[in-house]
């Protein structure tokens, strides 16, 4: 969890005055289904990095890593914009993995 | 170098709004403002002033400029009145919990239906919950007064927030009188620079205003708000204090008149407290012992003030320009209801409630005599029949 401040210690005026801050705010909790990746079957074409709201589609050198699931909300925006194809990512929903 | 000079409430508010010199003016005319906004616009036109004047397409505009100017880290003003603040109210809080601190002056002005420009204080009145500090002038001399010791209020670093400036409309706002007005240099040297807390524009220091706070913190913004606007009391004193050292006009969170010993009270805002004063003279002339308190600072609403003023009266008419309808009573009454409620004195007077004025409806002498003289007769009673009463509502 993390530490919530009080009315004192918050900026006034509605001010976030550190650059970056939306990191420390997990949204994956939103998420009633999660893009599965298959890294057999992607192309790395990054559609999905193009995509992704969120930037929640880890990449390195050029391929597509995984999902990085503390910020990904389950939009499916990614497994939408891969090729029909590829197919690379499939839509779980998070009841069936629990 | 005080100057004299012969001005109705709008070219007093003008002049002012001319030496205050904010670098922004977004604002849209409506009676009884219009000769404000006009005049403010001929001065830039006329290059006397050196202001970004936006002839906005709506109220909803000029507020939004005016948040978007103050966040950005300029001096930012406008003026409205009735309707006009009503268009506004979308922005109200936003402006307020966003802490800018925008100076509006407002002529007060009932609202439709039926349709009247003239005087109620149903916008002010209304608006009174938007987190904004509120300040009440009763004639020109202290609209011109009120809204320079505004600027300074809501530019201090430790309070932050919008002020609105009220006078009655076509009372106040038309009628010629004779007011003092200081040199534009004293203006200048009491304002001193605006610096904003986290100005938008300083790209060294980039910073998001007004971004979504869910509920794990909207509470803490709106609790910091809240607090800010109860504190601001003692600063609205130290600038009245500086203002009366420049001008010799003094200030406080409200007037009272021939109240120290007085048995029977008015409390009012604005142009009547001038009419009432002069029915005091005329009581106490026959003995009777009337007072009379003028509330200029309504927002923060200083209870604990009041009710010392008040404790030891037998009984008191609050008179209010507006209905608050369907409620216990108007708003600057519940105020003062609430204020004895939770004060730790037992000695409370009898208290009634009139509404008056509306729409402009004169109050004349015999209106407030006529006021007077119940509170005499529930005095005798000893009970209040009625706490809530129209006073001149023809049956």
């Amino acid at each position: 969890m993390r530490k919530l401040q009080g009315w004192k210690d918050i900026p006034t005026g509605t001010a976030i005055v550190k650059a970056g801050s939306s990191v420390e705010y997990l949204t994956g909790g939103w998420r009633d289904a999660r893009p599965e990746h298959d890294k057999g079957k992607c192309t790395n074409c990054l559609l999905c990095w193009v995509y992704c709201p969120e930037g929640a589609i880890t990449v390195k050198d050029d391929q597509v890593t995984g999902i990085n699931y503390d910020y990904c909300k389950g939009c499916g925006i990614c497994a939408t914009e891969c090729p029909p194809k590829v197919k690379a990512i499939t839509m779980v929903e998070e009841p069936k993995l629990m | 170098m005080a100057r004299l000079a012969a001005l109705t409430g709008n070219n007093a508010a003008a002049e002012a709004i001319r030496q205050i010199k904010p670098d922004v003016f977004a604002a849209y005319p409506i009676t009884p403002q219009t000769e404000m906004a006009e005049e403010v616009a001929q001065y830039v036109a006329d290059g006397i002033l050196e202001t970004e004047y936006i002839p906005v397409e709506s109220e909803h505009s000029s507020m939004s400029a005016c948040i978007g100017a103050s966040l950005a880290g300029v001096r930012a003003m406008t003026a409205t009145a009735s309707c006009g603040l009503a268009y506004m109210w979308e922005l109200l809080p936003i402006a307020a919990s966003m802490r800018t601190s925008i100076v509006m002056a407002v002529v007060n002005r009932a609202f439709n239906a039926p349709l009247n420009i003239h005087c109620s204080h149903d916008d002010s009145m209304g608006a009174r919950d938007a987190g904004w500090i509120q300040l009440y002038s009763e004639n020109a001399q202290e609209m011109y007064d009120n809204l320079i010791q505004a600027v300074k209020i809501a530019e201090d670093e430790k309070i932050r927030l919008p002020v609105m400036v009220c006078m009655d409309g076509f009372i106040i706002s038309h009628a010629v009188e004779r007011l003092l007005l200081l040199a534009d240099e004293e203006v200048k040297n009491f304002l001193g620079e605006f610096k904003s807390a986290h100005p938008l524009l300083e790209v060294n220091n980039p910073v998001t205003l007004g971004a979504c706070a869910l509920p794990d913190y909207y509470t803490e913004h709106k609790k910091q708000h809240s607090e800010a606007l109860r504190h601001s009391l003692g600063k609205i004193m130290e600038v009245a204090d500086e203002y009366a050292r420049l001008s010799g006009r003094s200030y406080s969170l409200f007037e009272s008149y021939q109240l120290a010993d007085a048995e029977y009270g008015i409390v009012i805002l604005n142009s009547a407290a001038g009419v009432t004063r002069t029915v005091v003279d005329k009581l106490r002339k026959e003995g009777i012992k009337a007072g009379l308190l003028k509330i200029r600072v309504y927002r923060p609403f200083p209870a604990t003030q009041i009710v010392q003023a008040l404790k030891n009266l037998k009984a008191i008419a609050v008179l209010e320009r507006t209905d608050s309808f369907g409620g216990v009573g108007s708003p600057v009454f519940t105020d003062i209801s609430a204020a004895f409620m939770e004060a730790p004195t037992k000695e409370r007077p009898l208290m009634i409630n009139y509404i008056y004025g509306l729409g402009g409806r004169d109050v004349g002498l015999e209106d407030i005599e006529k006021v007077y003289a119940s509170l005499q007769v529930i005095n005798q009673r000893g009970k209040i029949e009625k706490s809530f009463a129209y006073l001149q509502a023809r049956e």
